[in-house]
C-alpha cells in the first residue's frame, strides 16, 4: 500500500491527539509512516502503533529545537521522497502550516490547508474544507505532485488500529538555510492544567461582556465544573483579559468541541469562523438581538454575571 | 550598502542557502522593505463561488485584508523607529487590488507594485509565491519581505514561508514583536506552549500577527499623498513567467465542487426569569453532553 506521510506533534513528549487524527485519516488512504521529529521514546512509539502507524521515521537532529520551521520542512520533505509518498498530513496550526507550506515549494506539489475530512479517491486524496467563514463546504484535490494536506484538529475522532511499526532513525543533511532563523530564546507558557484549547470536548468561552479581567473568574469556574478549556473572544484578549493564546476566531484558533458555551460573546463573524464547526453551541447573551444566537442550540438571554456563576452551582446538584 | 540578493530558487529542486556574509563597510544606502498585502472581499459581506469554483470577487466589495494592515503598520513603525528604509507595497491581484495598494500607501510608505495579469486569475499558493518571489528579485536589493499572518479570504497561512522558500531566505515568521537593527530581524513568535525570539541576518522575511499593535487610520493628508505616490504594473511577461505556468489551468490544487453548507437549525432561545441557569444544565443533560 501506498505510504501516506503523518507529522508527529507532541507536547512534553506525548503524542498530541490531533496527530492520532492524522493517523486516522492516513489509514483511508494507505499505510502511514509517522515522522517523529526528536528523540523517539517507547511511549511514542506504543502510541502511534496503536493507531496505526506501520512505519515510524525518527529525524533527531538538534537542529529541529534550534532553527525556526526550515529544518522541520526539510526533513518532512526528505522522507516524503525516500518513501515516495502519496501524500503529506500535518496538523494546521502556524507551525504546522508553514513546514506544510515549504514541503510543497520542496516537492514541487499542490497545498491543500485546513481540511476537515478526507476520504479516497480516483486521483488521490478528496479534501473537504469548510470555508467562507464555515458558510459554504467545498471539495478539492491536489492534482500535481504528492499532495500536501493540512487538517483542523477535532475534525474527525481518532480510531485506534494497533499495528506493528518499524522504527528507523533517519540522518539528514540540512542546507545552510535550515540554520539561518535561530532560535536564542524560549519561555515556556505556565500550564493551566485544563484541557488543550483545539483538543477540548468542552471550550467555555467569555467575551466582552464579561467587562473585566476579574470576571473571567467565573468563565474558569464553569470550565473546572465541566472539565473544560477556556477560550476568549478578540475582544476579550485586546483588553488584556485573557491571555492571546486562549483567542478563538479567526487570528485565533479554530475550534470544533462537542460543546461550546459562549458568555458574553456577541458572535461577530471573526469569531463564528473560529467555533462555528462546534457540534452543540449554548451561548449566554444579554442582547437578544446577538448574532450568537443564530446559531447557538440553546440560547439564553440574560445577565452572565448572575447565569455563570448559577449555572456552576447546579451542576455542582446534578 | 553591499548585501547579498535574494537567490530565486528554482522548481523543484529545493531550497538553496543564500548567502550570509557579513556587511562590508560601505556608502550608506536606505534599505528596502518590500510589504505582501492583498486585496480581499469584505468579511462582512456575503462570499460565494463563481462558476469556476474560485471566489468571486466581481460581486463583493473589497478592501485591504485586515491582517495586511498589521503588517503595513509594522513597516511604517520600523521607520518611525529610526530604519532608514524605503517601503515599497507588492500586490497580485485584478484592477480592482490597486485600491489595496492606494489604501497602504495613504497609511505611508513609498511606492507600490502591482502584479496584474489576467492570466493569473485562478492561481493556487504554488503560483502566487512564485510569481510573488519573482516580483520581490525584480524589485531588486530588498533587504526585508514583511507580511500579514495569513489572508482574510483563503486563510491559508503558507505564502511567507513558500516565499522565503522561493527565495532562499531566512524566515522569521508569525511575529508578535519585530525589531531589525540593521543587519538582522529579531522577532518574538508565540505558540500556545512558548514564546520563542527568533533571530535571522537580512535578507529575510517577515510575517506579522494581530498581536503587533492596531493599524493606523489613514490620515486626509495621507490618503492625498496616497495617491501621488507611484504604483508600477508587473505583467508577466516583465517577471519572466510563462502565462502557462500560472492560473486556473496550472494550479496543483483545484476546487472541484463547493456547497452552501445547510443553515443550521435554528436552537431555542430563551430569556432568563431566574431559571436560565437550570434550564441550560437541563439541555446539557438532555444531549448527554455532561
Amino acid at each position: 500500500m501506498a505510504a501516506v506521510l503523518v507529522l508527529v506533534e507532541r507536547t512534553d513528549g506525548a503524542v498530541r491527539k490531533p496527530t492520532l487524527e492524522l493517523l486516522t485519516l492516513a489509514r483511508r488512504l494507505g499505510d502511514p509512516v509517522a515522522v517523529v521529529l526528536g528523540a523517539s521514546d517507547d511511549a511514542t512509539v506504543a502510541t502511534l502503533a496503536e493507531y496505526g502507524a506501520t512505519d515510524i521515521r525518527v529525524v533527531d537532529a538538534a537542529e529541529i529545537d534550534d532553527y525556526l520551521i526550515v529544518p522541520a520542512a526539510e526533513a518532512v520533505t526528505e522522507v516524503a521522497r525516500s518513501v515516495d509518498a502519496a501524500a503529506v498530513l500535518v496538523t494546521s496550526g502556524p507551525d504546522g502550516k508553514e513546514i506544510a507550506g515549504r514541503v510543497a515549494v520542496g516537492l514541487d506539489s499542490g497545498i491543500i490547508t485546513d481540511a476537515i475530512d478526507i476520504a479516497a479517491g480516483d486521483g488521490g486524496p478528496v479534501v473537504t474544507q469548510s470555508v467562507f467563514a464555515g458558510t459554504w463546504l467545498a471539495d478539492s484535490a491536489v492534482v500535481s505532485g504528492i499532495p500536501v494536506i493540512t487538517v483542523r484538529t477535532n475534525s474527525i475522532t481518532p480510531q485506534p488500529a494497533p499495528a506493528e511499526p518499524t522504527v528507523t532513525p533517519v540522518e539528514i543533511t540540512f542546507s545552510d538555510l535550515a540554520r539561518s532563523a535561530k532560535i536564542t530564546g524560549r519561555t515556556a507558557k505556565e500550564s493551566t492544567g485544563r484541557p488543550d484549547l483545539t483538543d477540548a470536548t468542552i471550550v467555555v468561552a467569555g467575551g466582552r461582556g464579561l467587562g473585566s479581567e476579574d470576571a473571567f473568574g467565573k468563565i474558569e469556574q464553569l470550565a473546572d465544573a465541566l472539565g473544560a478549556a477556556v477560550a476568549a473572544s478578540r475582544a476579550a484578549t485586546d483588553m488584556g483579559w485573557y491571555g492571546h493564546e486562549f483567542q478563538v476566531g479567526q487570528t485565533g484558533k479554530t475550534v470544533a468541541p462537542q460543546l461550546y458555551l459562549a458568555a458574553g460573546i456577541s458572535g461577530a463573524i471573526q469569531h463564528r469562523a473560529g467555533m462555528q464547526g462546534s457540534k452543540t453551541i449554548v451561548a449566554i447573551n444579554k442582547d437578544p438581538k446577538a448574532p450568537i444566537f443564530e446559531i447557538a442550540d440553546f440560547g439564553v438571554v440574560g445577565d452572565l454575571h448572575t447565569l455563570v456563576p448559577a449555572l456552576v452551582d447546579e451542576l455542582g446538584k446534578r | 550598502m553591499a548585501k547579498p540578493r535574494p537567490v530565486l530558487v528554482g522548481l523543484p529542486s529545493g531550497a538553496t542557502p543564500a548567502a550570509t556574509a557579513t556587511e562590508p563597510e560601505g556608502p550608506h544606502e536606505p534599505m528596502k522593505i518590500a510589504v505582501l498585502v492583498k486585496y480581499v472581499p469584505e468579511p462582512t459581506a456575503t462570499w460565494t463561488y463563481a462558476d469556476d469554483l474560485t471566489i468571486d470577487r466581481t460581486g463583493v466589495e473589497g478592501r485591504l485584508s485586515e491582517l495586511d494592515e498589521y503588517a503595513v503598520e509594522q513597516a511604517l513603525q520600523l521607520t518611525e523607529k529610526g530604519l532608514d528604509a524605503e517601503i515599497v507595497y507588492v500586490t497580485m491581484g485584478p484592477a480592482k487590488a490597486i485600491d489595496g495598494l492606494r489604501k497602504a500607501l495613504a497609511m505611508g510608505g513609498t511606492s507600490a507594485v502591482h502584479v496584474l495579469d489576467d492570466s493569473l486569475h485562478g492561481s493556487d499558493a504554488m503560483t502566487t509565491s512564485l510569481v510573488l518571489a519573482k516580483a520581490i528579485e525584480k524589485i531588486g536589493d530588498v533587504d526585508l519581505v514583511i507580511a500579514g499572518m495569513a489572508s482574510t479570504d483563503a486563510e491559508m497561512s503558507v505564502l511567507p514561508s513558500m516565499i522565503a522558500a522561493r527565495l532562499g531566505l531566512p524566515q522569521a515568521t508569525f511575529a508578535a514583536t519585530i525589531a531589525v537593527d540593521g543587519s538582522t530581524v529579531t522577532i518574538r513568535r508565540d505558540s500556545d506552549t512558548d514564546s520563542r525570539e527568533v533571530v535571522a541576518s537580512l535578507p529575510a522575511v517577515v510575517s506579522v500577527t494581530d498581536q503587533t499593535g492596531e493599524a493606523r487610520y489613514p490620515s486626509f493628508k495621507g490618503i492625498m499623498a496616497g495617491k501621488k505616490k507611484k504604483v508600477e504594473t508587473f505583467s508577466l511577461a516583465d517577471l519572466g513567467v510563462e502565462t502557462a505556468a500560472v492560473g486556473a489551468g496550472a494550479a496543483k490544487s483545484v476546487t472541484r465542487s463547493a456547497d452552501v453548507r445547510p443553515p443550521k437549525q435554528a436552537g431555542t432561545v430563551v430569556t432568563d426569569e431566574g431559571e436560565g441557569a437550570a434550564q441550560i444544565a437541563d439541555y446539557l443533560v438532555a444531549n448527554k453532553l455532561i
